[in-house]
């Protein structure tokens, strides 16, 4: 993907190619935290520095570690170390930092290690071959993609918690899964402005 | 073909030592809370360690706060009173407490984490609570399903409870049980023999506390329980009193009944109900008539609700609830001592609160 601007993989990673609205990856914790505003911001946080630092470090790793030692085929395992050690980081500065937001995260936490738009965006970056700014680029992007996404629906969810009549079958992840639809669909409009991948 | 299991092995091994070299790092400075002052009641102080939970930091000074559900936020029973010290209420918390302990500072200790100096309030009555070691001396089937258990402690020697109150026994590893686990259970016995405790159970099938006492514990095992808990003892107040209870409910009755002095008893004339589905489910019924023969005031009204034919039982029948809409009067000014199961609890206090007595003079003891 050489020559792709970074400013158009930055802005085309949030809207256009959004990881969660274009590609439904980092589905579980979009459908479980996005109740309250205040918490699905602490988790977008969360996600946008793991996103960040795990694909710059996984870039390094990759490129310098991986790839001079013929090493490709383990990226899978090594991605997930990465992201792994970060989550605990990341747990430990909201533990000191928050404890509200620690105890309202719970088990979500520690699960953003297998959050899969993580690794999946440690993935595109080694598929669509970006450079090191690229991949800054990218996994910033993303996350912010992914912040945004869930704070809709968190803003979307907490005004219909008071309005709403949703039929009972559908309360919960049913209707969230038809917003989702009718978000992305409203997201594919931008796909005029940029495009990568 | 050394090399190419050496090459992956020691790479993705430097990796994750770097990687955990990081992580250690980061918690030697942002998990270390170092030492930080607990102060409890205003004038009880303790150096601690921070970053624990307010529920195990007291455990390790010996301070034992009632918790049933292990730190999981579900029981509630850990409730103690913030001072200062503590952040927000947590959302784990919110369920759990009322609005009016919410605005009074109540916290759940298992959620609330000490990271700086604090200050909690407790009841008094918790720092009597140790932890004990004691020795099964006896073990006496009363129903198919129901034993008593005696247990003789052994370190400390003495234990101080109040007539009604309850221990959290503790059951070691055993069988494929890995975990251990804390179970709650009425004293049945006086608290004037101070060298030993003894508890009625009931088989609970598959249940983990109640399988090692009637399968894996035999006379003279030693066994750890913490204790005395609870809120469910005999008020001062000279009122006449109703007790009812079910199965082995009959515990922390038996307790308080055979507490009484027998001038308290001909002054306050307790009558006892005492719910079983068949003949085969009621037990100490001599003892309890020779009860009653001995005090004089006392009275005994045992109930079955589902009687066999060759029971041959001339005694009251129906559901306690039946029985007790038949024998309290309406408005007495008694008071009411409930134990047992909540289903049958819920029923009897609607019974009684329907009978005109106030709820603020009925005392009870869910066993859930």
């Amino acid at each position: 993907m050489e020559g792709t601007d970074v400013f158009v993989i930055f802005f085309a990673s949030i809207f256009t190619n959004n990881i969660l609205l274009s590609l439904f990856l980092g589905m579980c914790s979009y459908l479980s935290v996005s109740r309250e505003l205040k918490t699905s911001w602490g988790l977008g946080l969360a996600v946008i520095f793991v996103m960040t630092c795990t694909s710059v470090v996984n870039y390094l790793v990759y490129y310098h570690l991986l790839v001079p030692l013929g090493l490709e085929y383990l990226r899978f395992i090594a991605f997930i170390i990465v992201i792994a050690a970060f989550v605990q980081l990341v747990e430990m500065v909201i533990d000191r930092v928050s404890s509200r937001l620690y105890s309202s995260l719970g088990i979500f936490l520690p699960l953003i290690t297998v959050n899969c738009a993580i690794l999946g965006a440690s993935l595109f970056m080694v598929i669509r071959k970006y450079d090191f700014f690229q991949s800054l680029a990218f996994g910033l992007g993303s996350g912010i993609g992914w912040a945004l996404a869930i704070m809709a629906l968190a803003g979307l969810r907490s005004k219909m918690k008071r309005r709403s009549k949703v039929i009972p079958a559908l309360e919960g992840p049913g209707v969230v899964l038809i917003i989702t639809g009718i978000i992305a669909l409203g997201f594919i409009g931008f796909s005029g402005l940029v495009q990568i991948g | 073909m050394i090399n190419a299991l050496l090459v992956p092995g020691l790479s993705m091994a430097a990796l994750a030592a770097v990687l955990a070299v990081i992580i250690l790092i980061a918690e030697r400075y942002l998990l270390d809370y170092g030492e930080v002052d607990l102060t409890i009641n205003d004038e009880k102080k303790f150096r601690v360690k921070g970053g624990n939970t307010v529920l195990s930091t007291l455990k390790d000074q010996h301070i034992f706060i009632p918790s049933a559900c292990g730190g999981r936020a579900t029981c509630a029973y850990c409730k103690v009173k913030a001072v200062s010290g503590f952040g927000d209420i947590l959302p784990t918390e919110t369920p759990l407490l009322t609005e009016e302990e919410i605005v009074d500072g109540i916290r759940l200790s298992c959620q609330i984490k000490i990271k700086n100096d604090v200050a909690i309030e407790i009841p008094e009555e918790l720092f009597y609570i140790k932890e004990f070691r004691a020795r099964a001396a006896k073990i006496i089937d009363l129903t198919y399903d129901i034993k008593w258990f005696h247990l003789e402690l052994i370190e400390p020697d003495t234990i101080e409870f109040k007539a009604g109150q309850y221990i959290q026994f503790q059951t070691p590893e055993y069988g494929n049980q890995s975990e251990s686990v804390y179970r709650a259970y009425s004293m049945c016995n006086v608290p004037s023999a101070k060298n030993r405790i003894e508890l009625m159970v009931r088989l609970v099938p598959e249940g983990i506390c109640t399988t090692y006492l009637f399968e894996y514990m035999k006379e003279s095992d030693e066994v750890t329980f913490t204790g005395p808990f609870g809120e469910f003892y005999l008020r001062d107040s000279g009122r006449p009193m109703i007790c009812v209870a079910g199965g082995t409910g009959m515990a922390p009755i038996r307790s308080i009944l055979r507490t009484m002095p027998r001038e308290e008893i001909e002054k306050r004339r307790p009558v006892f109900f005492f719910g079983a589905r068949s003949r085969r489910d009621l037990f100490m019924l001599d003892e309890w008539r020779e009860f009653e023969r001995e005090n004089p005031g006392f009275t005994f009204i045992p109930a079955l609700s589902r009687p066999d034919q060759e029971d041959e039982w001339e005694g009251e029948t129906g559901r306690i609830t039946e029985v007790l809409t038949r024998h309290v009067d309406e408005d007495s000014d008694a008071e009411a001592y409930l134990c047992g199961s909540p289903g049958m609890l819920d029923a009897c206090l609607s019974v009684l609160t329907q009978k005109g007595l106030p709820e603020d003079r009925i005392y009870y003891d869910k066993f859930e």
